[in-house]
C-alpha cells in the first residue's frame, strides 16, 4: 500500500462513519411504529447490522461520480443536437425503438424512483435505506436523461409528444404498467425481490446491453450514451439486487419459500414483459448487433445460471417454468412483432414487414422456427400490402389477467396452438396467456381480480366512445395517418427522404 | 464452474482498464460489441488499482470504476486497492 491511501480513511471506515454511524437507535418510539411496513410479508430480519454494501457508497462520493457522469452525458447531447444528430441514424425506421423506448421504459424509470423513496423509508436497517435513497435518485437522473435524450428527436418525429398520457392509457403500454404497479403496490421485501433481483440483476442486461450496443450501431448517439449512463448506476443496483436476496435468506429459513414464490413470480412476469424488448432487437434495429434468443442465451441462461447455482446453497432452485423460456426465445419477438403488426392502427408507431435481408438475417438466427413458421406469414402479409391490402385486424383480442399480453403467444409443446389457460374465480371465469400466469393469479386473486385490462375497458365505454378512431386518437392521443399505421408511403417516411435529398 | 463478467464502456479510460485486467487475469476473455466490451472469467476476476494508476499514467481510486462499468456478473469485493467478482459455487 502506498503513501497516499493511508494518509485518509480507508473506504471501510469511511463507508461506516457516514452511513452507519449517522443512524440511531429510537428511544421513545417503538421499532414496529416507524417501520410499520417491515413484517406484514412474513419476512424475519434478525439482525440488519448483517447488510453488506460491496461498493460502500458514501454520499459525497455518490454526488462526485454522478456529477461526472452527467457532464460527459450533457456534453453528448449539445454535440447530437448542434450537429443534426438524428440525421445520422441508419434508417427512419429505427425510431420507432425510440418511440417505444420513450412511451413503454421511461415511465418505468420514474416509478422506480417512487418505489425506491417508498420501500427505503421502510427498512429497519440504515445500508439498506441508503442504498435505497442512492437508487431512487438515480431512477429519477434516468428518467429526466431518457427524458432530455429523445426531446431532441420529438421535434422531429412523431409518436413522442404525449408519452406520461399514454403510459396510462395505450393498450400494449398497460403491459409494462401493470408489471411496475404490481410491485408497487406490494410489501417492501417483495417490491425489492421483483425490481432490484429479478428486474435489475436478472433482466435489465438484456434492455440495456444488446439494445443499447444496437443504438449505438444504428448511429443514435443520444440513446447508447444515456443508456450506458443510467446502466453505470445499474451495476450498483445488481449489486443491492444480489446482496437483498442473499440478505434474507441468511436472516432466517423461513423466509426461504417465501422468496421462492416471489422468484417464480417475477422471473416469469420479466419474461413476458420483456417480450416487448425481444421484437426490438430482431424487428426494430435495422442494423442487427444479435439477435433475442443469443440475447437470451448470454444474459439469462448462462449469467442468471451462475445466479442460480450460487443461490441453491440457501434452499433457492431455478424460476419455476424457466424451461418453458428456453422454448419461447426462438417465437417470441416474431409473434409479439405479428401482434403490434396487425394492430398498427393503434400503436403510436409505425409497423412494417421486415424486407428481404432482414428476414435472411432472420432465417439464420432462427434456423428451427423462422422459415417454418414466420417467413411464410411475413411474405403472405407482403403481398397483400403490395395488392393495396395492407392488413389491420379490427377485432379486439383477448388478453391476460395477468401480463396483460394479447393470447398470441403458443403453447411451449405445440407451436401452432395459441396457449390460452381460464380459471373460475367466485363465479367469473379469467383468462390467462400461460401456465405461469395462471399461478400468478390463484396466488393471489384477490389483488388480479382489480385488474384494468384494455380491452375490457373499451367494450365497457371507458375509453372515449365506441369506436376504434375515438379510442385511438382522443383517448388514447395517437395521431390518425400521422404516428400510426404502416411504415411504407408514411410521413414520417416521406420527410426523411426530403431531407435526405436537401442534404 | 461459473463465469463472471464485467462490461465496461467502450472508451479512453476503459482501454487500459482492460489491458490491466487482461495482465492480472491471463485467463481473462475480451469480448467487443459496438460501443462495450465484455470481460468474462472462470469463477472470479480482479482488477488491482496498482497496474490500472500504471496503465493510465494517473491515480486511479477504484470507486472510479463505476463510471465506466455498465454491467457486472458475480459477488462483489472491492477496498481500496482492488474490485473482486466472483462466485462460489
Ligand atoms: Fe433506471
Ligand atoms: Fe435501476
Ligand atoms: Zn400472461
Amino acid at each position: 500500500m502506498n503513501a497516499k491511501t493511508s494518509k485518509r480513511l480507508n473506504m471501510k471506515d469511511r463507508y461506516r462513519i457516514m452511513t452507519r454511524d449517522l443512524a440511531w437507535e429510537p428511544s421513545y418510539q417503538r421499532h414496529e411504529d416507524i417501520f410499520p411496513q417491515e413484517d406484514f410479508e412474513g419476512i424475519k430480519i434478525v439482525d440488519w447490522s448483517q447488510w453488506e454494501d460491496p461498493f460502500r457508497l458514501t454520499m459525497d462520493n455518490y454526488w462526485k461520480f454522478q456529477a461526472e457522469k452527467e457532464r460527459k452525458l450533457y456534453a453528448i447531447f449539445d454535440a447530437v443536437s448542434q450537429n443534426n444528430g438524428q440525421m445520422n441514424v441508419s434508417d427512419p425506421r429505427y425510431l420507432n425503438a425510440v418511440k417505444l423506448f420513450i412511451t413503454a421504459v421511461t415511465p418505468l424509470e420514474y416509478n422506480a424512483y417512487k418505489g425506491y423513496a417508498r420501500v427505503g423509508r421502510q427498512f429497519g436497517g440504515v445500508g439498506a435505506r441508503i442504498a435505497c435513497q442512492m437508487q431512487s435518485i438515480d431512477e429519477l437522473r434516468h428518467t429526466q436523461t431518457q427524458i432530455h435524450a429523445m426531446s431532441h428527436y420529438n421535434k422531429y418525429f412523431g409518436g413522442m409528444h404525449d408519452f406520461p398520457h399514454m403510459f396510462d392509457r395505450v393498450w400494449y403500454l398497460s403491459v409494462p404498467k401493470s408489471f411496475f404497479e404490481d410491485a408497487s403496490t406490494a410489501g417492501p421485501f417483495e417490491f425489492l425481490t421483483a425490481i432490484s433481483f429479478s428486474f435489475e440483476y436478472v433482466l435489465t442486461n438484456l434492455l440495456f446491453l444488446p439494445f443499447m450496443s444496437g443504438a449505438a450501431y444504428n448511429g443514435d448517439m443520444n440513446t447508447v450514451t444515456f443508456g450506458f449512463s443510467a446502466q453505470s448506476d445499474e451495476a450498483r443496483h445488481m449489486t443491492l439486487g444480489l446482496e437483498i436476496i442473499k440478505f434474507i435468506l441468511e436472516q432466517h429459513e423461513d423466509n426461504v419459500p417465501i422468496v421462492q414464490k416471489w422468484l417464480d413470480k417475477w422471473l416469469w412476469r420479466g419474461y413476458r414483459l420483456l417480450s416487448i424488448v425481444g421484437m426490438m432487437m430482431d424487428y426494430m434495429l435495422p442494423n442487427k448487433v444479435m439477435s433475442w434468443a443469443e440475447a437470451w442465451e448470454m444474459y439469462y441462461e448462462e449469467a442468471g445460471g451462475a445466479l442460480f447455482k450460487e443461490l441453491e446453497r440457501y434452499g433457492i432452485r431455478p424460476p419455476k417454468f424457466a424451461e418453458q423460456t428456453v422454448i419461447g426465445k426462438n417465437h417470441v419477438s416474431h409473434q409479439t412483432w405479428f401482434v403490434f403488426y396487425q394492430y398498427g392502427h393503434a400503436t403510436a408507431f409505425n409497423t412494417w414487414i421486415p424486407t428481404a435481408k432482414e428476414m435472411d438475417w432472420l432465417s439464420e438466427k432462427y434456423p428451427d422456427t423462422f422459415d417454418r413458421l414466420y417467413r411464410p406469414r411475413f411474405e403472405l402479409l407482403a403481398e397483400k400490402a403490395a395488392k393495396g391490402e395492407r392488413f389491420y385486424n379490427n377485432t379486439l383480442p383477448q388478453l391476460c389477467q395477468i401480463c396483460q399480453i394479447p393470447l398470441a403467444i403458443t403453447e411451449p409443446d405445440d407451436d401452432t396452438m395459441i396457449s390460452h389457460r381460464d380459471t373460475v374465480h367466485e363465479g367469473e371465469r379469467y383468462h390467462f396467456c400461460s401456465d405461469g400466469c395462471r399461478d400468478i393469479f390463484h396466488n393471489e386473486p384477490e389483488k388480479y381480480v382489480q385488474a384494468w385490462l384494455p380491452v375490457h375497458q373499451i367494450l365497457q365505454g371507458n375509453c372515449g366512445g365506441a369506436d376504434m378512431e375515438k379510442v385511438i386518437g382522443d383517448y388514447y392521443r395517437i395521431e390518425m395517418g400521422e404516428d400510426n399505421l404502416e411504415f411504407e408511403g408514411s410521413p414520417e417516411q416521406r420527410r426523411w427522404k426530403q431531407w435526405k435529398q436537401a442534404v | 464452474m461459473s463465469r463472471v463478467f464485467i462490461a465496461l464502456q467502450d472508451n479512453e479510460n476503459s482501454r487500459f482498464i482492460v489491458e490491466a485486467i487482461s495482465e492480472d487475469n491471463p485467463n481473462a476473455e475480451v469480448k467487443h460489441s459496438p460501443a462495450m466490451i465484455r470481460i468474462e472469467a472462470d469463477d472470479r476476476l480482479t482488477i488491482y488499482r496498482e497496474t490500472v494508476e500504471e496503465k493510465l499514467g494517473r491515480d486511479w481510486d477504484t470507486q472510479e470504476l463505476q463510471i465506466d462499468m455498465i454491467s457486472i456478473g458475480g459477488n462483489v469485493d472491492e477496498d481500496d486497492d482492488s474490485f473482486t467478482l466472483y462466485w462460489n459455487s
